[in-house]
């Protein structure tokens, strides 16, 4: 267990591990998972789609629940959230500056990304919308990776093929991301299924959607493929409220996001998902169900995009931003797992200063030898195509360097 | 030798690959207990299982998507898609999912997902169960595209799909479910790089691919007893097309007719014309000709679906056009 005066990140929730509260095995967990002993969990289906579960209040307090969290749990959580704020206001100021050429940042909804990235285990697999990337980082895709393939340079695993924000990492079963929004949570179901099929359990997968998501017809399906397959599926949206212009009134007319979870026959939670240790909490009972053979769980994490969409959008043309400064201050995730680590005497102020300086220094460094790296060779342009090129493209990459030369 | 119909065929490469490989398993609308509607997996549930033969709600997005997910995460889906006219309603699952998710990832994921359609008309069953769209999907980087047309192909075509590293779609033409014809035991997989010569020939080469190549093959016949040789190429492979054999072919008989259910403008038929205009014009004695659909909607009255698709007399008409003797 960590105690020293360096936060460290848990990629793989070892400290959670370590501390042996995970209970994340199957036997552990019963078939239908353990529900966490708190009166929300007590509600009935629909009450539990429309209330909200939280476990920690603006003002810092606690439920005893969070009194039985590791401390290096805490810490791990409130770091991987400070790494995304770090990360994602480094490179909106590199997009600004045209050193890259998009970006979609994750402010204020870092608790949701965090909290439910602790929750896997390393042999789970994800599948992320736009602003997961920092649940890749937490269970470990390298941050080299991460800035590499917003780079698109030669030392990206992807090969420069996506746009920034769009990472893969196979390693650490990180899907890249698709931009026909939520075209990737029938896949997340797919892959879950495919864990059933394969007969080895104790796995299961997470995919992401936004509010906007919920309106497509792959949520549909997803939804109802993931109902009817009993898929060990976890389906996450993250309703910040903004699908770039569209509020979530004009979305949809159901009265909840989780209420219509509740009409595939899922199980649907609500959760405050500025609040990181409910979202871990709700996402690790739902994952230990799944991975138990309970079938899938659909959850929505109520936040808000304080940000723009990305980097092409400005938000004070569409929406009241004082409303958006309540999101922005009081009711800031990071502010509010800051507040229940001081006043715990689990971070201190000077601690808190040294991990804001590591991680800005980090990806200081990252930054420095990825905008330096060379770009992909010309020839890789037919490479990936087809696992081994056809004729076609052997033609092409000919004429290609027939005109380049 | 056995002698089976094309249906029959497919369905015993189903009940290889099921045998051989547990990473194999089938899913669509109606494969389980009912057999799927065109009887390709009739009592494959009950040999198989339900959870191998999987009944899928009704929603092509849903068993596409779930294929290209399972299949990324290493199982060897087969996805049943009722016909090519509902797979539109997939078309983003396999054109911006299955098709580019190995470049994008740069090699890091993979999707080898079989989806079988049937495709085609002639069953008076109107517009929306008759259209041919092979060649929306043969334009499409990242695909690999098959159609059998003979009992043989249906048998072994399977096996070299699921054998494939990347997405691979399979179109089995309405009207050849019915047919009979002899397999080969024990033959290998189909090349799926490779055309077929199915009837060789001086005068004239007739390409053509699935559901037309009966009917070509019977104008080749009648061309026969007219004095006119022609050779039958099968595509079998419409993407990448195995253009080697169609330019040999050409190159030999010097004048092409392109036999294609789709609709001529746009069509498949115009991108082998286009190859044959740039790679072999100076080899032709005749310009190529193309046989294709009426650019309407298939319709369903039997003497107006008739009239839309490509005929043997038709075929048979341009073949005498191209070499000369139609008098």
């Amino acid at each position: 267990m960590s105690g020293g005066p360096s936060v460290r990140a848990g990629p793989e929730g070892a400290a959670e591990r370590a501390a042996g509260t995970s209970g994340d095995s199957a036997q552990g967990a019963g078939r239908r998972g353990r529900p966490p002993a708190h009166p929300y969990f007590a509600g009935t289906d629909e009450e539990k789609a429309r209330g909200l579960f939280q476990l920690v209040g603006e003002d810092g307090a606690a439920h005893p629940l969070v009194d039985a969290m590791p401390r290096a749990l805490a810490r791990d959580l409130y770091r991987g959230m400070v790494r995304i704020r770090v990360i994602d206001a480094r490179m909106m100021a590199l997009q600004r500056q045209g050193r890259i050429g998009f970006y979609g940042e994750a402010l204020g909804q870092e608790a949701a990304v965090v909290g439910s990235a602790a929750a896997t285990q390393p042999e789970d697999w994800l599948v992320p919308a736009l602003r997961e990337a920092g649940a890749g980082l937490y269970r470990g895709m390298p941050l080299d990776a991460y800035v590499a393939q917003i780079f698109g340079n030669d030392r990206d695993v992807s090969r420069g093929r996506q746009m920034p924000c769009h990472p893969c990492d196979r390693d650490t079963n990180y899907v890249v991301m698709s931009s026909c929004v939520a075209s990737q949570i029938p896949h997340a179901v797919g892959i879950a299924h495919a864990m059933t099929v394969e007969g080895r359990g104790g796995r299961m997968c997470i995919g992401y959607m936004g509010d906007g998501g919920t309106s497509t017809s792959d949520f549909h399906a997803a939804l109802n493929f993931a109902g009817v397959l009993q898929a060990p599926v976890v389906l996450a949206c993250q309703n910040n409220q903004w699908a770039i212009s569209t509020p979530g009134e004009a979305q949809t007319a159901a009265e909840t996001i989780a209420l219509k979870g509740l009409g595939y026959g899922l199980e649907s939670l609500r959760v405050d998902g500025n609040d990181v240790m409910a979202v871990y909490v709700a996402t690790r009972y739902a994952a230990q169900k799944a991975r138990a053979g309970g079938g899938p769980t659909f959850l929505e994490f109520l936040t808000y995009r304080v940000s723009a969409h990305s980097s092409s959008d400005d938000p004070s043309r569409y929406r009241d931003e004082t409303i958006t400064e309540a999101w922005r201050t009081r009711r800031d995730p990071i502010q509010r797992a800051r507040a229940l680590l001081e006043g715990r005497g689990w971070l201190s102020p000077s601690e808190d200063d040294a991990l804001w300086a590591e991680l800005e220094e980090e990806i200081r460094a990252a930054v420095g030898v990825h905008e330096r790296a060379g770009q992909p060779a010309l020839d890789s342009l037919f490479e990936d195509v087809y696992e081994q090129p056809t004729w076609l493209l052997r033609e092409q990459r000919e004429l290609l360097n027939a005109k380049g030369a | 030798m056995a002698t089976m119909t094309y249906r029959e065929a497919i369905r015993e490469a189903h009940r290889e690959a099921l045998s051989s490989d547990p990473r194999v398993f089938l899913m669509g609308e109606d494969v389980g207990r009912y057999g799927g509607v065109f009887a390709v997996s009739l009592g494959m549930a009950e040999e198989f299982g339900e959870e191998r033969i999987r009944d899928t709600p009704l929603s092509e997005v849903g068993f596409v998507g779930a294929g290209v997910g399972a299949a990324s995460a290493g199982m060897r889906p087969i996805v049943e898609v009722m016909t090519v006219n509902f797979s539109l309603l997939a078309m983003d699952q396999i054109v911006n999912g299955a098709a580019t998710l190995r470049h994008m990832s740069g090699g890091q994921l993979s999707v080898p997902l079989v989806i079988r359609m049937a495709t085609g008309a002639g069953k008076q069953v109107a517009a929306q169960h008759s259209h041919s769209f092979e060649n929306w999907y043969a334009h499409v980087p990242g695909l690999r595209v098959a159609a059998p047309a003979t009992v043989h192909d249906a048998r072994f075509m399977l096996k070299a799909a699921l054998a494939d590293p990347d997405p691979v779609i399979l179109f089995e033409h309405v009207l050849l479910y019915n047919m009979s014809g002899e397999v080969e035991e024990l033959a290998g997989p189909v090349d799926l790089r490779r055309a077929a010569i199915r009837r060789a020939g001086d005068d004239v080469s007739l390409i053509t691919y699935g559901g037309s190549l009966p009917k070509v093959l019977e104008a080749a016949e009648h061309l026969a007893s007219g004095g006119i040789d022609a050779e039958v190429v099968d595509l079998r492979a419409l993407r990448p097309l195995d253009l080697e054999t169609i330019l040999s072919s050409v190159r030999k008989t010097h004048r092409a007719v392109v036999v294609d259910e789709g609709w001529h403008t746009g069509s498949l038929a115009g991108e082998i014309s286009a190859r044959i205009a740039e790679d072999a014009l100076y080899d032709l004695d005749a310009p190529v000709e193309r046989i294709c659909s009426a650019e309407a909607p298939v319709p369903y009255p039997h003497h107006l679906e008739q009239a839309a698709l490509p005929k043997v007399d038709e075929i048979a008409a341009a073949a005498k056009r191209r070499v000369g003797s139609d008098g």
